[in-house]
């Protein structure tokens, strides 16, 4: 495998795809779409099976000097990236394969956004020079706001209009920030920006600035109002994509910049983070809890689920980026599944509000099931990949700040409370309409749209294991760089004390 | 000496001459040899740009000093001659379905660019003025080429009226540092000024500023363009927002540089509020815009604030920056005036309303697409080729300190992000309005390819050269770096 360039086959793979859908009918640009995804996710886990874990940081690396003396195409992945990647080719067969009957209009336009934001998803977390990055990272705005503008619902064009200038006012000053890092440290390559130690005075604009990307992407409260709309308009595939892999730009970019970047920075405002975090697992898990439309639930109950993220990664503690890692690959594919659930019932009844519905456990009782597992997953139930993550994390934020830990475990509680409410209303007592209570069950093809999703929840609940090796040791050496910048804690062990025993079982991971 | 100095002005010297003798055929043959004419003179434009001092010499200047064949004239000279080479194109197909394509046509657009060559070769303030007005005459009379139509006529008197009392604002000013300086040659300015600025001077400076930044149209200067681009006839329209605007631009960098290069505390702020009010003004009044043409003025205006803020660096990085800036933006707008000029209904009668526009992406898919590429680039959004510009001229404003300028600036990017996906919100998901009429045009087809494969994200492979040969023709204003 040594100097074959296979980060960038499988970048090129998803835009030859789109080029070839672009130039066929609507039958024939699925089953391209369908192929070229397949394909990818087949090279990718070609790439998890060659991964050596212990092994150096940064695999299968490429550099071509191809852009001047600004930029070069530089490629390369760790284990954070690699299961982000995983994460991104896992879903894309799945979106497509969700979009084969409810996409009718311009089909093949359809796939080939797919297709190339697929590309530009897996080319951020490949990214390895810092202006790649963000070419990239910017990027995926343009086929997002087609795919929201023209496939969505009623109210898509405000959607699209919010969803554009809200992530674009958040990223263009993180390339300020860039600028002035790399003429400062006279370097594009983000393993040597890495390690480069910046000025403390200058960290704390170049953080906020890369907050105040990262927070609308991710999103954070308060700058999370545009993913509701978002995702109410976006085809179903659409909020997939946008909940399963775009917020987690968001949360990469935390873990990749802002931590080993601006350790003192990080530190010096790890208020901020944990307050920002607790509002807003409090106040969107509240508001999700009085939504009349299912997306909308979703929506506001992904706002809450990162909040978990972003407590975990400013915990400063191993558990705690390993939770927060985890959290947003069980969130990626939960939350996906249940915009994949709510999409099955509008594709057959055309609302999605949850009035309309209920009892279908009686006539879909298949579905039920599905959508049954989910929840629990979203809840943290253990077994489920949601437990792990959520556990860890919060393991990781007690370690820093009881308080946070309090208020962000509240999460959990407020989470069983909307999601019950919701699939109480959905699948237990009677049908409130005639024609939610005639739905047919799912179909062959919406269950190998599930089969996948919930034998990986099943799996990274039941062996997080397999998830968390890669990743260890670039976790590790992330805590190696922050640790000298790490608060102190206020959680006062002593040694001999038996309270602290527990922690340092956690540091192990989970097994 | 003569002889040298006759080498120097060449390309200037074939334009000229081809000018003088296609008036002759216009005069003899009348305008059945319009279309001949034009391709003649695109033949001269390549002779022109073949026979340029500078591009693998380092040039030399010419008549004692007063007119300068370097790289960094070659450099923008190539970028003018080229987008005149391909409005005269699109003009010929455009004019011709009508019929009313005239003999002057190419004529004017080879004088004009004569004009244009002078202005960014002239390192006296007299040659300054002889070639700004040669190119403003030729433009005046290319803005009413329309007889028949009066908003033709109209653009053209506007254009005449406010661009002589910009002309008269330029001519105050060179009398200005002339008075206080002693000199007219650049060099001797600057040497002049090397000690500090005086009042006079300071006025001289800033009237000459003013003067220069009427023709690139920056605020507060700008009130002209959205008027004579929406009067002038579309092909005339995308060469007034491509050629003269560098050349104007090139211009500017080069009387600051080598002029008032000792003053730069004092012209900085002057470029910068111009820079950040054009960036502001350029985008919100571009929303409420119905008219497709108007509207790329006002994208034209807000394009040109973001060059300022490279030339505010006032470093030969940051002149480089101008000079790619340029050259992207002259490729982006004239690639989206060539779909404007695409804009028939079915009887072939010009449209020009943005409402026109709704859902071609169903009608004319691939015209919607090449409009989405080039809103998107202007835009400046990733991974199109319109990111870059203005990645570099940020890149040179914070290389010099000025990261506050370069974060506002590209804050106000987001405003202007608006319209242009309003274009794309129109052409994608509005409902189909009736269909435009083919067109059946392959020269411009040709151009607009050419421009788009430019503009996407192939268009990051150039980065390499055109960053190099801006860089030389960067260092040529500054001689000791040089």
């Amino acid at each position: 495998m040594a100097g074959f360039p296979i980060l960038s086959v499988i970048l090129a793979l998803p835009v030859i795809g789109a080029i070839a859908c672009l130039l066929t009918n609507a039958k024939g640009a699925r089953w391209v779409a369908l192929i070229t995804t397949l394909v990818t996710l087949a090279l990718c886990a070609g790439l998890w099976l060659n991964f050596e874990v212990g092994g150096p940081q940064w695999q299968f690396a490429e550099n071509v000097p191809l852009f001047g003396r600004y930029f070069s195409w530089a490629l390369g992945i760790d284990g954070i990236a690699l299961m982000l990647i995983m994460l991104t080719a896992f879903l894309m067969p799945i979106c497509i394969a969700a979009s084969w009957e409810a996409i009718q209009a311009r089909v093949p336009e359809y796939m080939a956004c797919f297709l190339i934001m697929e590309t530009l998803m897996l080319g951020v977390f490949m990214a390895q020079d810092i202006f790649l990055f963000y070419v990239l990272f910017e990027s995926t705005l343009v086929p997002m706001y087609l795919i929201i503008g023209i496939w969505g619902g009623a109210e898509r064009i405000y959607a699209a209009y919010k969803f554009f200038l809200y992530t674009l006012l958040g990223s263009v000053l993180m390339l300020i920030a860039m600028l002035w890092m790399v003429n400062y440290a006279h370097t594009t390559s983000i393993p040597d920006l890495l390690v480069t130690d910046f000025p403390p005075e200058a960290q704390t604009w170049l953080f906020l600035a890369f907050l105040a990307s990262f927070a609308v992407k991710l999103p954070m409260w308060p700058v999370h109002t545009w993913l509701p709309d978002a995702h109410v308009q976006a085809p179903t595939a659409g909020s997939v994509i946008l909940a399963g892999v775009l917020l987690k730009l968001g949360g990469y970019g935390f873990v990749r910049f802002s931590l080993p970047m601006f350790p003192d920075a990080s530190a010096q405002l790890q208020w901020l983070m944990f307050g920002l975090s607790m509002v807003a697992v409090v106040y969107t898990s509240l508001v999700a809890l009085v939504q009349e439309d299912m997306k909308k639930l979703i929506a506001y109950s992904s706002v809450a689920h990162m909040a978990f993220v972003t407590a975990g990664y400013f915990s400063f503690s191993r558990q705690g980026i390993d939770g927060a890692l985890i959290v947003m690959l069980s969130h990626g594919l939960v939350s996906g599944a249940l915009f994949l659930i709510v999409g099955v019932v509008y594709d057959r009844l055309h609302t999605r509000e949850i009035a309309k519905y209920g009892g279908l456990s009686n006539n879909m009782p298949g579905y039920a099931l599905v959508f049954m597992l989910f929840t629990m997953a979203a809840v943290g139930l253990p077994g489920t990949s949601g437990f792990v993550g959520e556990f860890l994390a919060l393991v990781g934020t007690y370690q820093s700040s009881s308080w946070a830990a309090f208020i962000v475990t509240t999460g959990i509680i407020l989470g069983a409370a909307y999601m019950l409410l919701l699939y109480w209303h959905m699948a237990f007592g009677t049908a409130r309409t005639a024609e939610a209570a005639a739905l047919p069950d799912l179909s062959l093809r919406e269950w190998a749209i599930f089969a996948p999703l919930a034998a990986v929840v099943l799996w990274m609940g039941i062996y997080p294991e397999s998830f968390l090796a890669p990743m260890r040791d670039d976790v590790a050496a992330l805590v190696e760089r922050i640790e000298t910048a790490a608060p102190a804690g206020d959680a006062q062990v002593t040694p001999a004390s038996p309270a602290a025993a527990p922690a340092t079982h956690d540091g192990e991971g989970t097994h | 000496m003569l002889a040298h100095d006759l080498l120097i002005v060449l390309p200037e010297e074939v334009l000229t001459l081809s000018a003088l003798a296609l008036m002759l055929v216009a005069a003899w043959a009348g305008d059945r040899a319009a279309k001949l004419s034009s391709w003649l003179a695109v033949l001269a434009f390549v002779i022109a740009a073949l026979v340029l001092p500078g591009i693998v010499d380092p040039g030399d200047t010419a008549f004692s000093g007063m007119f300068a064949g370097d790289s960094f004239a070659a450099f923008s000279k190539v970028v003018i001659y080229a987008a005149a080479a391909a409005s005269l194109l699109a003009a010929i197909g455009w004019f011709g379905r009508a019929g009313d394509l005239r003999a002057e046509l190419p004529v004017l657009v080879l004088l004009a660019s004569v004009g244009m060559g002078i202005m960014v070769s002239a390192t006296d303030l007299l040659t300054l003025y002889v070639g700004l007005e040669l190119q403003n005459l030729a433009l005046y009379v290319l803005a009413a080429f329309r007889r028949d139509d009066t908003r033709s006529a109209e653009a053209g008197l506007k254009y005449f009226v406010l661009s002589a009392l910009a002309s008269g604002l330029v001519l105050y000013g060179i009398s200005l540092l002339y008075g206080f300086t002693g000199s007219t040659l650049f060099s001797q300015v600057a040497a002049g000024i090397a000690g500090g600025l005086s009042t006079g001077e300071l006025f001289g400076l800033v009237f000459l500023l003013a003067g220069l930044a009427f023709k690139i149209s920056a605020v507060p200067f700008h009130m002209w363009a959205p008027d004579v681009y929406q009067g002038a006839p579309t092909p005339i329209s995308a060469f007034f927002a491509t050629a003269p605007k560098l050349a104007a631009m090139a211009l500017i960098a080069r009387v600051l540089v080598e002029a008032t290069g000792p003053a730069t505390a004092s012209w900085q702020q002057m470029v910068i509020f111009m820079a950040l009010a054009s960036t502001i003004l350029g985008g919100v009044a571009a929303i409420a815009q119905k008219n497709i043409k108007r509207l790329l003025a006002y994208s034209s205006i807000n394009n040109v604030g973001f060059a300022l803020v490279g030339l505010a660096a006032g470093t030969p990085e940051g002149i480089s920056s101008v000079l790619f800036y340029m050259t992207v933006y002259i490729v982006m707008t004239f690639g989206a005036f060539l779909i404007v000029l695409r804009m028939r209904d079915q009887d072939g009668r010009p449209v020009e309303t943005i409402a026109s526009l709704r859902g071609l992406s169903r009608t004319r898919p691939w015209l919607a697409f090449g409009m989405m590429i080039f809103m998107f680039s202007l835009a400046g959004i990733p991974p199109l080729f319109g990111f870059w510009p203005k990645f570099v001229v940020f890149n040179a404003a914070v290389a010099a300190d000025l990261a506050w300028l370069a974060a506002v600036a590209i804050a106000t990017s987001v405003i202007s992000a608006f319209y242009y996906i309003m274009i794309v919100k129109t052409m994608f998901f509005d409902e189909p309005a009736p269909a435009y009429g083919p067109t059946r045009d392959p020269v411009t087809a040709a151009l607009v390819v050419g421009a788009a494969l430019f503009v996407s994200p192939l268009g990051y492979l150039s980065i390499g050269p055109l960053d190099h040969a801006a860089t030389i023709a960067a260092d040529a204003l500054f001689p000791a770096q040089g």
